[in-house]
Order: C-alpha cells, then structure tokens, then sequence
C-alpha cells in the first residue's frame, strides 16, 4: 500500500512522522517489515506520468505571478467586468505555464533516470543464510549486507564485522563532507567476533534500538542487544550511505536506516534558496506597480462614476443601462474592468523572461573556453542559473586560502648554504631569468631514490653536492634528520612520505632528491641513505616544535658516535641562538632571508651543533625530570630546550615556495583595482597567512599600513581595533552611522561606508577574531575591517567562517561572494550571496553546495569582470527596457479613459494586447539581454573599474525605475494625443472615415511599436545579426500578423474574433498615417538621444570613456594586460611560516605509529592543514586523538 | 595516434570555440557621438520644417465649412420637439441657409457631425452582431447577446441589425439647394453612394444570401431596430441594391468613431451637371432637413461640414503646425547640443579618466 501510495507521489511520509525510537531485529524480516520503515529505494524524483500534470499545474498556480494571472482570468469571465476577451490572459498564460511544465518536466526525467541508476546498483545480502545479490531497492533495514573495497555503502550501516584487524574499515566521505582522507570505523567486538562466517552472520539476532532518522552526520545514539547484554553505539560503528569503502577487503554491516531515511538524503534538498537584489528590487517595484495599478485604477473609477453621472446617464437613450444603473456600481466594476486592461504593467512574461536571460547568461559561463581548466578537464559551471546578475554586483569577496589562492603544494625552491643562495637561474649573460615549465630541469637521475615529479632548476647546486662540500652535505642532512615525517614504502618499492606539513615534506623531499634520502625510522633511530651510502642515525631526542618557540631540533648520534644537534626554525628565533663566529654569514644569510620574504617565500634558518657526550648526559637526565614533571611540564620542557639550543652554528636556510595557482596575483590585483574588498578567512597561523597575503598581492608593501590584531582579551582586541581605525581616519567617530532602508524598517541597520586616507589591511588572529565577533564587539570589528582594503582572518573555523560572512552582509548593505575548495569553506559559501566552489580539488562538497565552480582562481576575475558586469548590465538594461515598453503601452489606456467616457474602452486591438509581450517586442529584447556588450572582454578587463556601477546599483535602482516610469508617462502622452490630435477632426485622402475607433486603434498600436523599437536600437550597443534579425524580423512580423489577421479570409473564417477586416488596407495606405507615426516616434525618442548625448559630453560615466577609447582604437587592438612582476621589497620582514602543529615529536620517539600493520595505505596524517581537522568529529587515527586533546589548534 | 585520441579524450569537456558560445560574435557598435547626433538633430530639423512647410500649403489648400443646425433658426422647432420622445413619430423639417464666399474646386463632401456622442463606450461598441451584418442566416434569426437588450423586441422577435449601434444611426437627412443670383434655386445633387470602404461595403457587411427570395423575404421575421422609422430593406427607396445590412449610410454609421465628436461621410457632390462641374460656385445655399436625430438627451450639437481633401486627407491644421513646432525644437536641441558639444566634448577633455 505504501509503495503505491508512493508511487502516485502522495506518500506524505506517514510512516515516519511519529517514529520516536527505532526498533530493529537482525535478519528478521517479518518482524521489521511488521514497522514500515522505508527500505532502500529513494525517490527523490516529484512526479510521474499520472500526477505530472495535476501536480505541476498545482505547485504553479502557488506562485505568486501565477496565481495573479489567474485572478485577472477570472474577472475576465464576469461579462460586466470583461474589458477583454479571454484570450489575451489564457494565451500567455497557457504559454509561460507549458514552459515552466515542461522544464521541471525535464528535470523530473533527469530525476527519474538517476533514482533508476541508484536504485538498480547490486550488492550482496545475506537472506536466507546465502549472500545474494539484490538491487539496492530491495534491500530492507534489518539485513545484513556485505561490502568490498571500494564500494558504495548501500544505506545507513552498523557496522559488525570486518576483514581488518581489530575490526577496523576505513572509509572515504567525501560525497558527505568533501574530505578525501580515510575516516576509520570501528565495529563492537563482540560482533566483530562473528567475521565473515555466513553461519554465524545468518543466525546473528542482536536487536537494535536507536534514534529516529535525522540529519545529524556526526552523532548517533543507540544501543545493540545481543544474548542479553546491551551494548551501546555510537557515531563510531556506523558507515553512512555516501560513503566509500577503502582499503578494507570486505565488510559486514546491519541496515539501520535505508533509503530515504539516510543521513545523506536526510541531509539533501535543504539548500537555502537565494535571490539577487534584483529580485527583491523587482519584487519591490512589482508591489509599487501594482500599488501605482490601483491608484489607475481608482482615478478610472471615479472618472467613471462622475461621468455615469453626469454624462452616461443622458446616453441612455442609446445605450440603455443594464443593471448597474447605478453610477457608483458602475465605478466599482470599471475599477476591475481597467484591472483586466492596465495588467500589464505587470506582464507575466516578465518573470518568464528573466529566468530565461539568467540561464542564458549561464550558458555563457559554462560554454567559456577561458574558464575552462584544460589540465583537469574542467569548464566553468553556473550550478545556480538565477544569479549571475549579482556576479556584477559584488563588493566583499570571502576566499579560503589552502586550494583556492594556493594549490597546497609546497615546492623546495631556494636555499642559502654557507653564505651562497641557490635555485636561481642565470642566462649567459648573467641576467636572471623567469623560471617557466619550459626551463631545464635539474637531472637526478644519478640519484636512483630521487622523486621524478621534483623539480630544480639550479645545476650548480648538485655539482657542489657532488663535490662533497662539508656544509651542503651537513645542509641536507639536516633536512633528512631534523623532522617528524613517517616514511612508506609502497608495494613497488616506491618511497612515499607522509607529512603532517607540507613545508616539511618539500624539505625532506628535497634532502631526498639531492642524495639524503631519509629511509625508515624507528623511535631510536633514523635510516638515511646518504649519497649512496646506508647510514644510521640513533635518534636521542626530539626538541619538538610549537608556535612559540618556533622550532624543531633533534638530537641525533651519528655513525662514528659524536653527537650533534640539528635545528631548524624561524629565522628571528635561530639568530637569537647562534654562536658569536656565525655573524658574518649571518649578514649573508639575512639578506638571502629578505630576498626569499621578498619573493613570498617560506623561509626557514638551519643551524646545527656538535653536543658534548656528558653535557648531554646531564642535559638528558635534567629532561626526563621536567618531562615527568606533574605542573608546569611545558615550562620546564621549554626551558629545558632552551639551554641547549645555543651556540649554534649556522648552516644556512631554505625557501619553500607555497605554490600559488596560475594568476592569482594578477587577478587579486585586478579585482583590488574594481574596488572590490578581499578577506582571506583561512584555517592557517597568522605567519602563513601573511606570507600568502604578501605573495599573493593582497598585502602591498605600498599600503600605509598592515594592521595585525593579536591579542589575548576582549579590551585589547577592542582598543587595537579603535586605534587602527582612528589612524585609517582621524575623523570617525565613535558611533557608526548608519544608514536607514528598506521598507517600513524591515530590512536592519546599514552601516554607511568611511572614508580612509590611504590603503590599509589588517591581520587578525583567531583568538582576536573570536572576540571581535562577539555581539559587543562586531560592530567595532566590521567597521576597521571595512576600512581596510585587505583583511586576513587567521586560524578561522568553518562556523566563525560563515559567521564573518553573515556579519557583513547583515550590517552593509552590499553583494558578497565566497570562494573556496574544501568542506570547511561550505558554511560560508552557503551563507554569501554567491558562493564559489574550486573544482577539480580534493572533495566536491563546496563545489556541490556553490552557486558557480571553475578549476582555477583567477577565473574568478572572469567571472566576474566579464561574466557579471555583462550579466549585470544585459538585466538592468532588459528590465528598463521592459518596464518602459509596458509602461509606454499601458499608459495609452490611461488617457484614452478620458475620452471614451472611462468605460474601459482599450486603445489598441485585442490582438495586438495579446501578442504586443509575447511576439511583437519578446525577441529583439531578448537578443538585447543576450549579447549585449558594452565594451568587449579585453576593454574590461583593461578597465577593471567598469566594475564599480555594478557594486553601486547605478543602472537598475528606485531611482532609475521612476525615471523610466516618467519617460513612460510622456512617451504615452505623445503616443496617445499626437495620434488623437492628427486623426480626430481628419479624413481620407478620398473623404471617407479614418477618424474611426479601429484606425485609430491601428494608428497609435504601429506607433506604439515602431517607438519601442526604436528605444530599443538606442538601447542596444552590440548589435549582431541577431540583433538585426530579430528587430527587423519583429517589425515585419507585426506587419505581417497584422495584414493576416485584417484580412478577407481571418474575418470569414472567424468572423467574430477577427473584427478590424480591412482596417490596415485602407488606413495605411494614407500618408497622413506615416506622417503621424514619424511625428510622435520622433517626439518620443529624440529627447531621449539629446539627453543621452548631452550626459556623455558632460558627465561621461566611466562606461562612455572606456567606450570612447575603444572607439579611438577600434583600428588597434587595446593593448595587452601588462605582465605582472614581482616586486622586490626592500624592507626586511621575516619569511618564516612554518605550518606545523606541534604534537607530533612525542608520537615519533613513543612508537606509537610504528605498531600498526605494515599495509599501504593513503593519507595516514590529514592532510588539511586547517582547523577542521579537529573540529570535524570525525575519528581519524588514534594520532589525532592525541592531537585532539593536546593541539592548541582545537579551540 | 593513441596520444591523439588520448588528447582528445582528456579535452572531452572543452567547450566549443564558436563565436556564439565565445561571445564574440560579429557586431556593429555605434554609440552616440557628436559626429552621428549633431547632424542626425539638423537633418531632422530640416526635415520637419519642409514637411511642415510643404503640408502647411497644402491643408490650406481645402476649403472646410463647419454649420451647426442642432437649435438654429428654423431647426429650433425641431429641437424642441424631439425634446420630447412621445412625438418621436412626427416629422420636422427645418431650412438653414449658408454662403459659400468664392468657388469650391474639386470634389466636394458632405458631412454630417456629431458633438459628444459616445460611439466609443465599451458596451455601445460591443453592442453590435458582425455575423448578423455578414449576412448569417443564424445569427439573423438569433442575434448574439452583446446586442442586448437590442436583441428581440418587446414580442421577442429579433431585430435587425441588432444592437445599439444600429439601434441609434444617424437618421437626419439633408437637401442641399443653391440659390442663384437669380433667385431660382438648383438641388446640389449629390452621390450618396460609394461613400464607405470598399472592404466594408464588401466583404464585411453583407446581406443574407437568397437565390429569388427578395430582401423583405428574407428579413421577414425579423423586426426593425426601435428607433427606426424604416426597415432594413427600405432604408434607400431610390436604389434596391442600396439596401439591407449593404447600405451606405449603415455601413458608414456602423465604423463606429474613435472620439465623441466625430463627423462622418453623406455624399459627395456629383459633378456630372452644370454648374457643379467644376465644383461648388461661390453663394447662398440652403439645407433642408429632416430633422429626427435627438441630442438634446446627452447635450450633443449636430452639424453639416463642407469639405474638400487633397492627398493629405481633410482640412487638419495640427500636423503641419506640429511639424514647424517640432522642427523649431529639434533645431534649438540641436544648437544647444552643438554649443555643449563645442564648449566641453570636442576637446575629449571629460573622456580623460
């Protein structure tokens, strides 16, 4: 019953809605079948072929427009109102219904198709004690189903057993959450017990009680009772259908949830619905509209009752009242009656047309051949097709830094041993060159452990590491030592390492390359094969690393048994720490230092010590006493650490490059200079953060200041706030203005813009952004930051993510965009106006929750510069347009009223009501809101500040909506009184009648019609063939329509329909007529080019001049962007942005990591360098439960 | 051959590089600059005044004459007793005289006017059968209900034409007599045919088709509008072709007027006879009338026009004078803008960023 229900579309989901406890009892069908919980099949399609119609018309007719149209319908059938037939509401109705049906037709198809593909995928059940294969569909909560690697989890699991040891499956979830690192899961033991033994598996009767279905990914509650003893369960024991099964060969698992009670589809569908502010301006002026609709309206009314009075009520001999001789009545139902003729100033089509400019617009982004990522095979997608007029409009963009600014790769690229700077290549002549993919390579192949995929271009750093220089040699051991990587040796023999820190592995990487390959660890000793050579290290102690000391050494005892200390750390840190003998290379160094930081660079200082056996001794015993210490054990480590991190000599120091992606200067330079305001918000240390904010260009060394925010307590975040923002501008008050708007004080506060007297940025930490997103405090915070050109949130969450993005779109009142690649970047797209997802990364869950996604970030400016400020434009444009030529046409019947007694007498045709939206003008406006350009690509992205009407709302606003309505009120004047004045008191050219109403009606409809197209070509700036084709087309076609449906052979055939027989032949052939319509087209538009003109030569907006220019150089093609170099900066600022979280030092020397099976296996540490890693709840290793609880990144 | 396919597979998704898809599709971009606006506002000027100029001749070219009978002299009596719809049976007759200054060449019109009379409300509009007046035999016999309550009569019988529009046609009749210097009078005489669109008189307006019936057999069984003195089928003694739903004056009445004061075509002066060969002599005429239209109920004025037209239609002075106004304008516009043009554009000084 269920399922038929169901398949009719009227399962309303009764089984569920009082569910308060799940009850299931393993392999027992009848007993779980007896609840009617769902089985697996989802159905996530809304129709079939039976309820498609009933159904769509149903959820149509809710619309707002819809059911307005309906309305007007509906008053046209009462013949006292009817001022108009039928038709012309049942035709465009009947139209912009069938397209909408037949879209979400279309939809639903696709619906349906992937439901059949789900729905029909196999996996193995165990019924009736045999595994059988069964589609997914028929799976029922209760069985027991089994998985392999790499398989699909069929539904909710509990897990019960596994092939891995200690009942461990690890799985992938990134169709859940988008991270592509192993999640590990774990069954009871007392059902991992079972195995794989289908005996026991069959007769396995352990009942579960748990929670009712809901979306909560990260939690469950239940409890399994099996042979009398009740177990609980957790998050931990439940695989989740979404999820991939890896590197697990088989699995055991009981279905908890199925189908459409997963947490996955529980979790689906829910995506907020935006809108542009076009929309809600539109909305807006709709209301008005229909506001101004009735004001018409009532002025009609009343005309009409005074005239019944006065007038109608002596035409009665003629005219006969039926019953409504009472004036008043007679008012009321010419109210309606003028309803039904003044509609269309609010047209449905409409509404019909902007979603098709949108996904037209949309197409366009897909189709872009300079949005598309050749190396991954990825186009731009507009995932959202309903908002790509906002793209023009942003003024705040919110970017995530790891994957999206940067490819979260770290190369080795520069280093400074003993005084010489390597990675730089020279030609001949000694001039530096710009290193290309095409420059030459560095060969390793001498080198039989090297990486293939490392790349180096300086020769002469391998031909002194073959020299066998003692300082290279000790450079590089050190970077093979001095770390806290774990090595892999896959299946092939291939060497893998697995880094907790990117910039680590590129050092190890690089040792590895240049002949220290480091080779395996245990907790007392480290494998190195150097230059060929297999040595090994005895590994005494790990210095750990931590943001404060900002270091790392290990103490190791060579082969020939002296003792030395390697240490690497922020350069600051170590010079603190040398002996007195380095300071002249110390110099050397220093200046490498400022020239990696200068480039954007990650630098780190190398120094090494040889330790005296019994200081050592000493030292050690004065170690284990601190690091047993009960209080005060990090203080006394450190000061531990500290004494014997002295006297160091310094070996030299490396630059990582944090590989940025193609562009991204460039582009952050470009939407800087479209006035657009950059945040970074990243998971990183306030160090990297700055570093990238420097490489990247958001930082400039030419900005007056870079404030940097980290403080400890809500006062000191408060004070440094105020004191950054009173130097950004002495004369800001204490109290931000603000600026009132929207209707009836609905909308909240708008903070107005400050001015500033220079660029400024701010960095801020997270501990400080915490406190400055507290309710007392983000008012003070939003309004510095807003300030600033730049601002870089540091060590932000997910939630603080979304949190900043809500809190400047709450108190500005502007356009924000989210860009980002990752899981933790999916609250703050969701939460902008317009959320981007890079594509092609690791996960896809920001791409699946954005609005628009491309592979790389610097199509960004792309997309916006072009594909915004295009789409921006063609909307603005399409609306003034649309709502002049409404306004124009409707606005005849207004003054016609006054002359026809206010009797709803309309102007024009029926027909031509009918077909004036729909065919007459529908196309060469659409043409318009297509292909319109202002200026072509290349002019602007030459001008990025072509950008900044967008952000201001200057083509589309209150204020050019009532412009439009008063150039409306006077094109309908002369249309209406021009035609009235030349044919009222006239004749033919052979005496007879052309004052007659259907003349008339002719004259001032082709009027009407040659006049909006005339506006329409002044509109137009980028006319194509289509263009032409379709205004051309569309005239012809009005004279053409026309002649037909006047003709002999319409009126015979549908005699009443077609009632103006001959009007065209004998009115048009009058130059009289022409004349007229030469006449008022021209009253109508020239003032409209005069005044277009005039504000060119006197107020030429940056539109005219960039127009004017490309004019200028229409022969030349406008020069190209000029190529983006990097600065050099002079100042010293420090490079060091090591991304370590500390904690991993005591791992290394425990052997904790050592004990788990040898098995090759992805993604041992997570990856991510973000905080996400420990909020997510996750359970990963056992080594981030130790990270959990100890890390200082889990706030 | 393999990399090549494996090329092409890995650039599966590229996007096509076609004009259309890239945008960059051909086009002309004109905007509005001094060398395109300036001369386009003078040309118009000059346009606009010739035209002007050229239908300022030409209007003055017509002779129009405009009398209004409703209450004058004679037609008083009249008046007064259409005042009064019991005797809306009698016949009145009722004399005005004119005097046409110098000689009237060419075709002379006729017209009769109507002052404030609402032919354009909605409901009088509507109210007509254009299948009836096609000549459907149904629709004769069972006229739509937008005719109402001018559908049946008090008997139920249809009516024929049915409607308000015909219900109400104009019914006046004129005799036109010039009086010569020596005081004998010659009838104007005049075509009261070929007075409609051809497409009216034949194609819309048609009567019910009978191979031997005659016109009162075939509207047998039908009853006249109630304001008609006559039926449909007598309406022209003179001329049995001229009669049915294919009469003139019905056919004229019937192409209902855009505005209430409207005049409508009664017959052209037929120039076969002396001494109107070469169109109206100049001296005094008089109208007869037959005086039956009531508008004192809607406080509306009757009139006779004389008129004569030239290509440019009838005697209409708004046109050519809107032309000179509107030339005037464009011409002060387009100094204006040249002045603003040479002051502040020319230099490009506004198109520096």
């Amino acid at each position: 019953m269920g399922s038929l229900l169901s398949s009719f579309g009227l399962n309303c989901g009764k089984e569920e809605v009082n569910e308060e406890e799940r009850h299931i009892r393993a392999n027992d069908r009848a007993f779980n079948l007896s609840r009617h919980y769902a089985n697996n099949a989802i159905k996530t399609s809304k129709y079939n072929i039976f309820t498609f119609l009933p159904l769509n018309l149903f959820e149509q007719l809710q619309r707002l427009a819809n059911a307005y149209f309906i309305f007007l319908l509906i008053l046209q059938l009462i013949p006292q109102i009817s001022s108009l037939s039928w038709f012309t509401t049942v035709v465009p109705l009947v139209l912009v219904l069938s397209i909408t049906a037949a879209k979400d037709g279309t939809d639903d198809y696709n619906r349906h198709k992937s439901d059949k593909q789900v729905n029909n995928r196999e996996v193995e059940v165990l019924i009736d004690g045999q595994l059988k294969k069964e589609k997914w569909m028929n799976v029922q909560v209760g069985d027991i189903i089994k998985l392999e690697t790499d398989e699909f989890v069929t539904a909710d699991l509990l897990l019960l057993s596994s092939s891995e040891p200690l009942n461990l499956v690890y799985v992938e979830t990134a169709e859940l959450d988008g991270e592509t690192n192993l999640k590990v899961k774990q069954a009871l033991t007392v059902t991992g017990e079972i195995g794989d033994s289908i005996e026991n598996l069959a007769a396995f009767d352990g009942e579960v009680h748990c929670e009712p279905p809901n979306n909560h990914l990260d939690k469950f509650k239940g409890t399994l009772t099996l042979n009398g003893e009740v177990h609980s369960l957790d998050n931990d024991k439940i695989l989740l259908r979404g999820c991939t099964l890896r590197n697990t060969e088989w699995c055991f698992g009981m279905v908890i949830f199925g189908g459409p009670d997963t947490k996955l589809m529980q979790n689906s569908g829910k995506t907020k619905f935006k809108r542009t502010s076009v929309d809600h301006l539109m909305n807006l002026l709709v209301l008005c509209i229909i506001g101004m609709l009735a004001l018409l309206c009532t002025v009609l009314a009343i005309g009409n009752t005074i005239w019944e009075t006065t007038e109608g009520s002596s035409f009665t001999v003629f005219l006969p009242s039926t019953d409504s001789s009472d004036p008043v009545l007679s008012g009321f139902l010419t109210f309606w009656s003028y309803v039904i003729i003044l509609n269309t100033v609010v047209p449905i089509s409409l509404y019909v047309s902007v979603e098709m400019i949108r996904l037209g617009n949309s197409f366009y982004i897909n189709w872009d051949r300079k949005m598309y990522y050749p190396r991954k095979d990825t186009p731009a997608q507009a995932r959202t097709t309903t908002l790509n007029e906002e793209l023009g409009q942003i003024k705040y963009i919110f970017s995530d830094k790891t994957g999206t600014l940067t490819q979260n790769i770290m190369t080795f690229n520069r280093c400074s041993i003993n005084g010489k700077s390597y990675g730089e290549v020279f030609d001949f002549s000694g001039q530096r060159m710009e290193i290309t993919e095409k420059t030459e390579k560095v060969d390793f192949s001498w080198n039989p452990l090297a990486d293939p995929k490392f790349a180096f271009h300086d020769h002469s750093l391998v031909e002194t590491v073959k020299l066998g220089t003692p300082e290279v040699h000790a450079f590089f051991r050190l970077l093979a030592l001095c770390h806290t990587v774990m090595p892999e040796e896959k299946k092939d023999g291939q060497l893998a390492y697995q880094a907790q820190s990117p910039d680590e592995g590129a050092l190890v990487l690089a040792a590895r390359n240049f002949g220290f390959v480091f080779r395996e660890r245990t907790p007392e000793s480290i494998s190195v094969v150097e230059m060929g050579e297999h040595t090994t290290y005895e590994l005494l102690a790990v210095l750990d690393f931590n943001n404060v000391r900002k270091r790392m050494s290990v103490i190791v005892r060579n082969p020939e048994g002296k003792l030395y200390l390697y240490c690497k750390g922020a350069d600051t840190i170590i010079y603190e720490r040398l002996h007195p003998s380095c300071t002249k290379l110390m110099e050397v160094t220093s200046e490498h230092l400022s020239e990696y930081a200068g480039e954007g660079l990650r630098t780190l200082a190398l120094a090494y010590k040889e330790i005296d056996e019994g200081y050592f001794e000493e030292w050690r015993h004065r170690h284990y006493v601190a690091s047993t210490a009960m209080d005060n054990r990090e203080e006394q480590l450190d000061a531990v650490y500290e004494e014997i991190e002295k006297d160091l000599q310094l070996l030299g120091a490396t630059a990582v490059e944090d590989k940025l992606q193609d562009g991204v200067p460039q582009t952050i330079e470009q939407l800087a200079k479209a006035d657009i305001k950059i945040w970074v918000l990243t998971g990183d240390k306030q160090e990297t953060a700055e570093n990238i904010g420097y490489s990247c260009n958001l930082l400039r060394e030419e900005m007056a200041e870079v404030f940097i925010v980290a403080s400890n307590s809500p006062e000191e975040v408060r004070e440094e706030l105020r004191n950054a923002r009173k130097k950004m501008n002495p004369r800001s008050g204490d109290e931000p203005t603000f600026i009132k708007s929207g209707i009836l004080g609905k909308r909240s506060q708008v903070m107005q813009e400050e001015e500033t007297d220079g660029e400024y940025a701010m960095v801020i930490n997270g501990h400080s952004l915490a406190f400055a997103l507290q309710k007392d405090m983000e008012m003070e915070f939003l309004r510095t930051a807003c300030m600033c050109q730049t601002v870089i949130c540091c060590r932000v969450t997910p939630l603080q993510k979304a949190q900043v993005v809500e809190l400047v779109k709450k108190h500005k009142k502007v356009v924000t965009l989210a860009i980002g690649d990752g899981a933790n970047d999916v609250s703050m797209i969701k939460a902008a106006h317009i959320g981007v997802g890079i594509s092609g990364q690791e996960g896809m869950q920001a791409v699946l929750s954005s609005d628009f996604s491309f592979a790389q970030f610097r199509y960004l400016q792309r997309l916006l510069l072009v594909h915004g400020r295009w789409s921006y434009l063609r909307m603005c444009k399409f609306l003034r347009y649309f709502f002049y030529k409404n306004f124009t046409f409707t606005f005849v019947h207004f003054w016609y009223g006054f002359f026809c007694g206010f009797s709803a007498q309309t102007v024009y045709d029926q027909w031509f009501i009918t077909l004036y939206n729909l065919v007459y003008t529908a196309l060469p406006v659409l043409a318009l809101a297509l292909f319109d350009q202002d200026v072509n690509d290349r002019w602007s992205f030459q001008y990025p500040q072509l950008y900044s009407p967008g952000q201001l709302n200057m083509y589309f606003n209150k204020k050019v909506f009532l412009r439009i309505l008063l150039q409306s009120c006077y094109c309908s004047l002369i249309l209406f009184f021009i035609p009235y004045a030349c044919v009222h008191d006239t004749v033919r050219d052979d005496g007879k009648d052309i004052a007659d109403y259907q003349s008339f009606a002719l004259l001032a409809q082709t009027s009407l019609l040659i006049t909006v197209n005339i506006q329409m070509a002044l509109d137009t700036y980028y006319w194509t063939a289509v263009n032409h084709f379709f205004l051309w087309g569309s005239m012809s076609v009005y004279f053409a329509v026309t002649f037909t449906m006047y003709s002999n052979g319409m009126f015979l055939i549908f005699t009443s329909s077609f009632p103006f027989i001959g009007t065209a032949r004998n009115s048009l052939n009058q130059p009289n007529m022409w004349l007229t319509m030469f006449l008022s087209t021209m009253l109508c538009t020239l003032p409209v080019v005069a005044y277009r003109f005039l504000f060119i030569q006197l107020y030429p907006t940056i539109n005219d001049k960039v127009r004017h220019k490309a004019r200028q150089a229409k022969a030349a093609p406008p020069p190209t962007p000029r190529r983006f170099t990097r600065r050099r900066i002079s100042t010293r600022r420090s490079g060091y942005a090591f991304s370590h979280a500390r904690g991993y030092g005591d791992l290394v020397t425990s052997g904790r990591f050592l004990l788990r099976p040898k098995r090759t296996r992805p993604a041992l540490f997570p990856v991510v360098d973000s905080p996400v890693t420990s909020t997510t709840p996750q359970t990963y290793r056992t080594i981030t439960e130790e990270d959990e609880s100890r890390s200082p990144t889990s706030e | 051959m393999a990399m090549l396919q494996r090329g092409l597979k890995t650039l599966a998704r590229r996007p096509d590089n076609s004009a259309f898809k890239q945008q960059r599709l051909p086009a002309w971009t004109p905007s509005l600059t001094a060398h395109t606006v300036l001369p386009i506002f003078f040309c118009l000027s000059l346009v606009c005044m010739l035209l002007g100029v050229w239908l300022l001749i030409t209007v003055q070219q017509t002779y129009q004459l405009k009398m209004d009978y409703t209450d004058t002299n004679s037609c008083s009596k009249c008046f007064d007793l259409r005042k009064n719809s019991s005797k809306a049976q009698e016949i009145c007759h009722c004399t005005v005289s004119l005097t046409i200054p110098e000689d009237v060449m060419g075709d002379v019109f006729f017209y009769y006017g109507l002052i404030n009379f609402h032919q354009n409300l909605r409901r009088y509009m509507t109210s007509r059968d254009i299948a009836q007046t096609l000549g459907r035999k149904r629709s004769l016999k069972s006229p739509s209900s937008y005719c109402a309550p001018f559908n049946y009569d008090e008997n139920k019988v249809p009516i024929a034409p049915c409607g308000a529009v015909a219900n109400s046609m104009f019914n006046d009749s004129f005799t036109v007599n010039y009086h010569l210097r020596d005081g004998s009078t010659v009838p104007v005489p005049l075509y009261r045919k070929g007075i409609t669109w051809y497409t009216d008189k034949n194609v819309k307006f048609r009567n019910p088709k009978s191979s031997n019936e005659t016109l009162a057999q075939i509207f047998n069984g039908t009853s006249r509008p109630l304001f008609w003195q006559k039926p449909v089928y007598e309406l022209d003694p003179s001329d049995p072709n001229n009669n049915g739903f294919i009469n003139d004056d019905l056919i004229v009445w019937m192409r209902e007027a855009a505005f209430p004061n409207f005049k409508k075509l009664y017959g052209i002066l037929n120039r076969s006879e002396r001494p109107f060969t070469s169109g109206l002599p100049a001296g005094n005429y008089s109208i007869d009338i037959t005086y039956n239209f009531p508008v004192q109920y809607f406080r509306g004025r009757k009139e006779v026009v004389i008129s004569t037209v030239t290509w440019f239609g009838g005697q209409n002075h708004f046109l050519p004078i809107a032309y000179l106004v509107t030339a005037g304008l464009i011409f002060v516009t387009a100094a204006a803008l040249t002045a603003v043009y040479l002051k502040v554009g020319k230099n490009g000084k506004n198109m520096e960023e």
